[in-house]
Formats: C-alpha cells, sequence, structure tokens
C-alpha cells in the first residue's frame, strides 16, 4: 500500500466549502481522476483519506493536508495534476508526496494565518495588538455545540503583528482605503484557538471593530519552532526522504516542491 | 459594456449565512462566458432553494444547450434564503447568479422552470430583488423577459400578470427558437420595443404571452372566453415536443455542487413521456408520446457523464423507468460494466406491475439493498379502476412475496387520498391491503421484522387531465378520512406495529389546487401573500395556509369567487377552462371521455402496446411513439488506464 500527503487550497469564493463539502468533492475527484483508492473495511466501506486540521468554513487557505492509502503506487506528480484537474478551481491540490514518514498529524503543531483587516488603520491595528500581546490571558465566548463556551485566546498566540495593507490594492477599493494586515502564529491546542477567537479577543482587550468581516486565510501549517515562532514545511521530511532513499516502485519519480512554504514560514513574502 | 460582477458586495454578506457555499458558484462544469462575447443572455432560475434547485435536469440541460452556443450565455439563478434576502435588501444587492455574480436583471432572459406550483411566490422575491417590476405591464426594454416553463407552466394563468411569456413542453429546442428571435431583433436595433419582441415570439404559435390575450368572464365567475387582442397572435399556442432523444444526449456535463443538495446522482433520462394513462398524472397526460431513449444511448451518457463528475450512484429517470422496452439489459449491461467502480444504480418508484426481481437484483447489486417502493396509488380495486392504475391486489401481493423472499425487508407503498369518487371504505382498504403485504412477508420469508410504510398524499386536480373537471376533496374531509385510517391501523393488534404511516395534512393540496386550476384572478391572492411575507411554499416551515387563506379572502371576492369555487367545485363540460387555449394536444373530448369511464370504473389501455386509442396528440402536434427494443447490448468497456 503506497500512502500519499497532499496539500491543497481553499481560495477566492471557495473559501466558503465546509469540510464535508471537501470531503465529497474529494472523494469525487478520486473516482473521476480513477486513483486505485484503498477501502476501509465494513459494511459501506470508504476510501481511506485522513485529514488534518480543517479550516473554518469561510476561511481561505493555502496549507490543508490529507494524506490518501492506494492499493497500486501511481507517481505523485502525475497523481496531484489528474486530482488536480478533477477539483474546482480555489478547491486546488498543489503539492502531493509519497509518505515516507510517520505521523504527518504530529508535524501540524502551529498555523500561519493571514487576517485582513479592511477599513482598519495601520496605526488603530498595531495598538490593538500591542493590548493583546500584554494581556495575560484573554478571555472570549464562541457558540458551539452546546452553547456558549468561555475560554482562553491568549495562550495559544505564539505570534501576532500588524503589517500595513494599504499598498496590496487598498487604495482603488472605494469607500474603504484604510487596511491593516494581521500576521498571526497560533499553536493547535484543545480548545482550538481560531483566527475569529483572536478577533473577538482584539475586540474585548482594545474595542477593535472592524467594518467589514475580515478576510482570513491560512498561510501555514506544520512543526512549530518555538524559539522563532516560525513553523516549517510537514511535507519537507517526507520529501526529503525520498531523496535519500530510491523510490519505492521501478519508474516512479518522485514530485518535488513548488511548495512555498518550504523551508518554513513564507516570512516576508507579503 | 461589460456587467460588474456583485461578488465583492455579496462576499461580504456570506459569513453572516447559513450554508454560504451554496451563493458562490464555481461548480465542477459550470460555465462562465465572457459578457461581450455573447449577444443574447440568458439567466436560468429554479424558484427553490439551491439544494433543490441544482440537481434540476431541466435547468441544467437548457444551460448545456445555450451555453454550447457561440454568441450565447446562460447563467443560474437560484431563490435566496429569508436570511440573506434580509442582507441583500439592507445592502442594495441584487439577484445574481452564482456562475459570473451578474445582477439577473442584466440579462435579455430570465427563464424560470417551474415543475411546480409553490414556486410562484418565490418568482416574485425574485423579481424584486432583481429589481424588475414584479407585473409585465410595467416593463420596459431595460428589462429581461420574464419566461416561464416545466410542467407548472400548462396552466400559467395564476402567474400571467407577473411573466411575459411562457412556453409549454420540452425546452431544448424552444429556448433555441427565442434566443434566434431575440438575436435578430437586438440585431435590427429592437424595433417596436418590448412589444414587438413579445410579438414576435407569439406569432410563432409556440410561445404564450398572456398579455396579448385577454380574458372575459360570465357574470357567475366562470371565463367565457379568451380572444387575442391582435391580429397575429394565434387563437392557441402549441406545447414542443423532442423527438428522438438520442440526438439530445444532455446533461454531457452534470453540474457537480460543493454544496450538499437533494440529489447527488449522475441522471440519465431513459425516456420522455408516459401512456400508462394514469387519470390523475399531469405529467403523463403532458409529455405524450412516449419517446425512448436507446440502450446504447443511455450507456453513452452514463459513461461520459459519470467520467465527467466522478458520480457515484446512476439515477435511471422517467415516469416510469421500469417500462423502458429494454430496462433489464440497461439495468444489467450498467450493474456489470461498473461493479468493479462500486457505482450504483436506482429507479424512482417502480410500478407494481413492471416490478420483476431480476430487475431489483441488478439495481441493489453494486449498492445497498434498502427498501423497494410501489406506487398502487389507490387501496380499492374499485377506485384504482377510477384513476386507470391498472395493478390488482394480486399483482402487488405477489410482487412483495417475490421482494420479501429474495431479502428485503422494507416495503414501501404510495397511495393517493381525496381521489374522485372516493369514500372512506377506498381509503381504509388501505389497511388491509398493509396487513395482507407484512402476512405474506412474514409468510414467505419466516421472519417477522418485516415492515410496510404507507405514504399517502394529497390528491390535487391538474390541468390537462381527465380529473380536470373533478371536486377537489376538502382539506377537512381529507384529514377526517386519514384520521380513519390511522386508526384502523393501530387497532390492528397483529400487524399495526409492522406498518409505517406517513401522510399530510390537507391544507396544503388546498393551496396548490388553488394555484393548479387558478386564473388570473388568483394572481392578485399570490401577490398579496408574497407581500405579506410568503416565501418557499413548498417548505413545511415556510409555509403557512392561515396567510394563503386570509389572502385569498381579501383578494377574491372582489371577483365574486373564493377557495372553494377553484378547488371543490366540480366542473361541467361546457366550461371554459383557465388553460384551453393551451394546447398539450390531448382531446378535450378525449378527456372529457376519459372522465366518464373513471366514472363508470372503466380503464384504458397503453398505446405503446395496443392500439392508438386516439388522445389526439400523436396528430395534433405531429409526434409518433418512439421505442425500442433495439435488440443491442451493453458491451464491456474497454479498460484504458
Ligand atoms: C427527480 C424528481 C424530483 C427530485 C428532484 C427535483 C429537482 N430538483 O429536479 C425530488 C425528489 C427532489 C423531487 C421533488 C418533488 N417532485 Co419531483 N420529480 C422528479 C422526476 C422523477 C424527474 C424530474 C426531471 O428531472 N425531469 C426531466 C427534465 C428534463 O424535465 P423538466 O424538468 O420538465 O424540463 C423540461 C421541460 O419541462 C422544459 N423546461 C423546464 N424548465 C424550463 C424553463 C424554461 C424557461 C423553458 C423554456 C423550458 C423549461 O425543458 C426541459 C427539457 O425539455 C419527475 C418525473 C419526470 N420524469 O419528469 C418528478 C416530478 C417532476 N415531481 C413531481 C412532484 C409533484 C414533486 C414534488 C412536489 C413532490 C412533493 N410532493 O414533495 C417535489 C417538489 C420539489 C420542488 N420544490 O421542486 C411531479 C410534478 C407534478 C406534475 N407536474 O404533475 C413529477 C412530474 C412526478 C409525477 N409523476 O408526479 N422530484
Ligand atoms: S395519440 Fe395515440 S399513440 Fe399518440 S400518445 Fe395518444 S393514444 Fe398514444
Amino acid at each position: 500500500m503506497q500512502r500519499i500527503r497532499l496539500r491543497y487550497t481553499k481560495r477566492g469564493r471557495l473559501r466558503f466549502t465546509s469540510h464535508r463539502d471537501f470531503q465529497r468533492a474529494f472523494e469525487r475527484a478520486l473516482r473521476r481522476s480513477e486513483v486505485p483508492m484503498a477501502y476501509s473495511a465494513g459494511f459501506t466501506p470508504h476510501p481511506k483519506v485522513s485529514y488534518a486540521n480543517a479550516a473554518p468554513t469561510g476561511t481561505g487557505s493555502e496549507a490543508e493536508f490529507l494524506e490518501i492509502a492506494l492499493t497500486e503506487p501511481r507517481d505523485p506528480a502525475s497523481l496531484r495534476e489528474s486530482l488536480d484537474a478533477s477539483m474546482p478551481d480555489g478547491l486546488d491540490i498543489v503539492e502531493a508526496v509519497e509518505a515516507r514518514t510517520s505521523g504527518l498529524a504530529d508535524r501540524l503543531t502551529a498555523s500561519v494565518w493571514e487576517l485582513r483587516l479592511d477599513g482598519v488603520g495601520l496605526p488603530e491595528a498595531r495598538q490593538a495588538v500591542a493590548a493583546f500581546l500584554a494581556a495575560e490571558t484573554v478571555e472570549v465566548e464562541r457558540r458551539t455545540k452546546n452553547g456558549l463556551r468561555t475560554f482562553d485566546a491568549r495562550a495559544a498566540v505564539v505570534r501576532l503583528e500588524a503589517l500595513d495593507g494599504a499598498f496590496e490594492g487598498a487604495a482603488d477599493r472605494p469607500g474603504l482605503g484604510a487596511c491593516a494586515i494581521l500576521r498571526l502564529v497560533v499553536r493547535h491546542s484543545t480548545p482550538a484557538v481560531r483566527p475569529d477567537d483572536v478577533l473577538s479577543g482584539l475586540r474585548a482587550t482594545a474595542d477593535l471593530a472592524p467594518p467589514v468581516p475580515a478576510a482570513v486565510t491560512r498561510l501555514a501549517q506544520g512543526l512549530l519552532n518555538e524559539e522563532t515562532g516560525t513553523v516549517t514545511d510537514p511535507l519537507a521530511p517526507d520529501r526529503e526522504a525520498v531523496t535519500a532513499a530510491p523510490p519505492t516502485a521501478a519508474g516512479l519519480t518522485a514530485a518535488t516542491g513548488g511548495s512555498p512554504a518550504r523551508g518554513g514560514v513564507p516570512e516576508g513574502s507579503a | 459594456m461589460p456587467v460588474e460582477s456583485v461578488f465583492p458586495r455579496l462576499e461580504a454578506l456570506l459569513p453572516h449565512v447559513q450554508k454560504p457555499i451554496q451563493y458562490v458558484g464555481g461548480e465542477l462544469n459550470s460555465t462562465v462566458k465572457p459578457w461581450d462575447s455573447c449577444d443574447v443572455r440568458w439567466a436560468l432560475m429554479y424558484p427553490d432553494a439551491y439544494e433543490v434547485g441544482l440537481p434540476n435536469q431541466g435547468v441544467m440541460i437548457l444551460y448545456e444547450v445555450l451555453n454550447e452556443r457561440e454568441g450565447v450565455l446562460a447563467e443560474r439563478t437560484y431563490s435566496v434564503w429569508p436570511d440573506l434576502e434580509a442582507l441583500m435588501r439592507e445592502h442594495r444587492v441584487p439577484q445574481f447568479t452564482v456562475d459570473a455574480h451578474r445582477p439577473v436583471g442584466a440579462f435579455d432572459v430570465l427563464g424560470v422552470s417551474f415543475s411546480t406550483e409553490l414556486g410562484y411566490t418565490n418568482l416574485l422575491t425574485t423579481l424584486d430583488l432583481a429589481g424588475i417590476p414584479m407585473e409585465t405591464a410595467d416593463r420596459t426594454e431595460e428589462h429581461p423577459v420574464v419566461l416561464a416553463g416545466g410542467h407548472a407552466a400548462f396552466n400559467p394563468e395564476p402567474i400571467a400578470d407577473f411573466i411575459d411569456c411562457a412556453v409549454i413542453g420540452d425546452g431544448e429546442q424552444a429556448v433555441l427558437e427565442i434566443t434566434g428571435i431575440i438575436r435578430a431583433w437586438k440585431a435590427e436595433g429592437r424595433p417596436g420595443g418590448r412589444d414587438e419582441l413579445l410579438f414576435r415570439l407569439a406569432k410563432t404559435g409556440s410561445v404564450y404571452v398572456p398579455k396579448f390575450y385577454d380574458v372575459e368572464y360570465l357574470p357567475d365567475g366562470r371565463i367565457s372566453r379568451v380572444v387575442p387582442n391582435r391580429s397575429g397572435v394565434p387563437w392557441r399556442v402549441a406545447k414542443h415536443t423532442v423527438m428522438d432523444l438520442d440526438e439530445w444526449p444532455y446533461p454531457k456535463q452534470p453540474l457537480v455542487p460543493l454544496a450538499e443538495t437533494v440529489h447527488e446522482r449522475m441522471s440519465v433520462e431513459i425516456f420522455r413521456g408516459c401512456t400508462r394513462g394514469c387519470r390523475f398524472c399531469q405529467a403523463g397526460m403532458i409529455t405524450r408520446p412516449v419517446r425512448e431513449r436507446s440502450i446504447t444511448g443511455i450507456g453513452d451518457m452514463v459513461e461520459k457523464g459519470l467520467k465527467a463528475t466522478g458520480f457515484e450512484e446512476v439515477g435511471l429517470l422517467s415516469l416510469s423507468s421500469a417500462d423502458h422496452s429494454e430496462i433489464g439489459d440497461v439495468a444489467k449491461g450498467l450493474a456489470d460494466r461498473y461493479e468493479e467502480d462500486k457505482i450504483g444504480l436506482s429507479l424512482p418508484s417502480t410500478r407494481v406491475d413492471a416490478f420483476n426481481i431480476d430487475l431489483a437484483n441488478e439495481l441493489t447489486r453494486n449498492g445497498r439493498r434498502s427498501g423497494l417502493t410501489f406506487a398502487p396509488e389507490g387501496g380499492s380495486e374499485r377506485i384504482r379502476k377510477v384513476i386507470n392504475k391498472m395493478v390488482s391486489e394480486e399483482d402487488l401481493i405477489r410482487t412483495v412475496a417475490t421482494a420479501y423472499g429474495n431479502g428485503w425487508r422494507q416495503v414501501k407503498l404510495y397511495f393517493m387520498c381525496g381521489l374522485p369518487t372516493e369514500t372512506d371504505e377506498d381509503v381504509l382498504q388501505i389497511a388491509d391491503m398493509a396487513t395482507k403485504v407484512i402476512a405474506k412477508g412474514r409468510e414467505v420469508s419466516g421472519k417477522n421484522d418485516i415492515r410496510c410504510t404507507v405514504s399517502i398524499g394529497g390528491f390535487v386536480p391538474k390541468p390537462h387531465t381527465p380529473f380536470q373537471w373533478a371536486p377537489q376533496l376538502s382539506s377537512e374531509d381529507t384529514d377526517a378520512r386519514l384520521e380513519k385510517l390511522r386508526e384502523r391501523i393501530r387497532g390492528d393488534k397483529k400487524y399495526g406495529r409492522s406498518i409505517g404511516f406517513r401522510y399530510h395534512d390537507g391544507k396544503p393540496g388546498i393551496v396548490e389546487g388553488l394555484l393548479s386550476r387558478g386564473d388570473r384572478r388568483v394572481g392578485a391572492v399570490i401577490r398579496a401573500v408574497y407581500e405579506d411575507g410568503g416565501r418557499f411554499d413548498g417548505w413545511r416551515e415556510h409555509f403557512s395556509y392561515d396567510r394563503w387563506m386570509s389572502c385569498a379572502e381579501k383578494t377574491l371576492p372582489g371577483f365574486g369567487v373564493d377557495v372553494d369555487w377553484y378547488t371543490t367545485r366540480e366542473r361541467a363540460y361546457e366550461e371554459v377552462l383557465p388553460w384551453d387555449h393551451l394546447d398539450s394536444g390531448l382531446d378535450k373530448d378525449w378527456l372529457w371521455e376519459d372522465w366518464q369511464d373513471a366514472l363508470d370504473e372503466t380503464e384504458v389501455e397503453d398505446c405503446r402496446w395496443t392500439p392508438c386509442f386516439d388522445c389526439g396528440v400523436c396528430p395534433q402536434m405531429d409526434t409518433h411513439i418512439q421505442i425500442g427494443p433495439t435488440g443491442k447490448k451493453l458491451l464491456p468497456l474497454t479498460v484504458v488506464k
């Protein structure tokens, strides 16, 4: 059995795809591209796909991960291409590597998020960020299936900074003008602290109230480097293992690269 | 000039609504064409929520047929839920298409597909959100032509004020013909404005433009006549019929939604039309004659469709799928082909007499063996003769015995309540039938966990059927009759617990009845209901009977009629019916005779297998029956890796 790990995106309008919607679309894509999937045993067999930490509905992502199990080996690069062609634009399959190491999930310990706050000025955003970071704990509320839940949004935040987003074309958005961008590194914890929890925290500590909903995108996910506050590419160990060891099946070429996240956080790329 | 996308404005509202994915489009196999590359632009609408509208085959077919043409574009729009509607009103975001999020008001045509009358209030919401004046009289050249199609359009009179025109029958060729007329009129610089365009459409004799017809009434409220009010407009408007389904293998690239929808399968229409002659069935009457898709045509569509979609299930769609002349070979051929791929097959409900166990086995071979559904429709032998559903109780018992004997545990039976001439006794016999089914099931399977679910719908008389003259049963009588049935089932110590009972109260049926056989005066009720907040009438949680009744009480007395007049009143032979000028091909005298035969409990055969009984359709529409068998088989597909 061959296992392949994929990185995919939720871009543009398709960020409104829920995880369930994505799953169904992905499983259809597997059938369209005739991937020799391994099936679970049982009364209603399911193709073996493991998903990790899906981004919430409505947030974009450049760094979602999943792993599939195949009954026959396939070249990851061409598999990626045909799967990507079978998915709607925006749900793009951007990377595929053969799993050579254990525990992808163990290497997903933190996320890097970008929050675009149209209509919020940089000074205002900086001030709010400073207040948030200065607090020991920031209690926020979230509505869950079991009612309103209160928890700390501060501890999981490893880094938070405000950048000026105005030069990224905000000037031609009439009426808005100002635009601040928050760059957030958050540790995966239980309960999970999501970007909107951090936004609630900013409102709680500094009254920051963006006039339009923030556009949120996950830029990267990976193993947290506690010292630098950055995350490393979770697929890198598999890729390195492939270059170090010969491929599993004769004639298969390993997929390499194309990953903007390779080697760590795309720092300063904005 | 390109039309701007409203998406940036809509996007800001989406985080605040339920299931935003339904509004973003981008489905697999959807099409966006550059605005300026086209000179005729269609917005196609299914006037219900996305989850119901997206899988609709009619819209999907027309979308593809139009988009395949050079210079023509078609985009889709669906009803938005009240949460988004409120936000759109507040932020002045107009009704949009999900494909390119263009405002619906900017298109040349808004084509709306009505498979049920319960979409009428949603039409008004859409018009208002789109900034299109609610009534045809107030529209100008700036506004799209509002065109109705689908089965309910066979009596568009209740929405005559709100639409500009209607097409009855198959849409494939009709939309192309209309496109041609619009293109020519635009190219000539829109001579004569909107009226001239509508006139050119009306002149063809196959597009109905209500405002070119005057309806005159008798003092007692009945219609005296419907007359064209300008010369050149034909007295009657004919339905469209597509022949040779193999030449129209649509949809070729079915849409694959991201959002969850009511149907997640690749559907292939295996034939159109039905001549079984069930007297309550409007669909069967208005889609004559039967036109089969060949076994190889079906195989081709399935193969391409599955490739294009990745669906896991194939639905073999039609009005009575087990009647296809080669259904056995179709089912077996497909089950063989897709055995490896775990592709399931399904048919909409099966006629009792057309059921055979080999077919049922093929259908469940690659999937789950859940339950079997049959529709005897009438509880007693007598009432089944009235409705021309020619199945005997023995047929049914034999059929279910085979099913239970072959491992099925659950059978679902559909019935109607309120059929013409029906008495309590006819309905109570449903309980007897169900107990016999259970008894037989226990006997042949040797098990006690046999179940039978009885599902009952209220009968609503429909235009263009032999029952178009029939009185509808009042909701009180319907409820009382069903209550008696429920007691009878509950009181059965031995079998009662094995029988499931599902029914709806009679109230929604009365509203459906009002809209089905309504005339232009009913438009005032629809408008009042819409203005009072009526939306999504097909949904229990949104439907309000009381609202419909109070709006009817406010509007109808002015015309000297009321809801009973439209629903529970029996019509006489001489009465001019509101839809008489819309020609479904059925000869009105033949329909009347069939109504009389119904009252005499006389049955009529199927013209596929017996000589033509002169329903009128084929000579009137210049069509003929197209059926197999072709004798061909579905060969295994060569595996290309
Ligand atoms: C699949 C199906 C469903 C599915 C999917 C519905 C969907 N979203 O499409 C489900 C299970 C959800 C369903 C539900 C219901 N259904 Co249903 N359904 C069918 C079925 C089996 C197939 C429909 C189909 O795809 N036909 C094929 C397409 C190509 O035909 P079409 O839509 O009519 O389109 C053609 C023309 O009408 C025309 N056309 C259509 N729209 C337009 C628009 C324009 C502008 C133009 C020019 C032309 C045009 O062009 C098309 C191509 O030729 C039919 C039976 C049948 N075989 O038709 C029943 C049928 C349509 N359903 C029916 C009913 C009653 C219902 C319900 C009201 C049942 C209920 N009581 O809840 C609900 C209503 C749901 C809703 N709100 O729409 C009835 C309609 C009653 C009637 N006219 O007599 C039918 C005919 C079954 C029957 N024999 O009674 N249904
Ligand atoms: S005209 Fe004759 S053959 Fe054609 S549908 Fe009617 S009964 Fe059948």
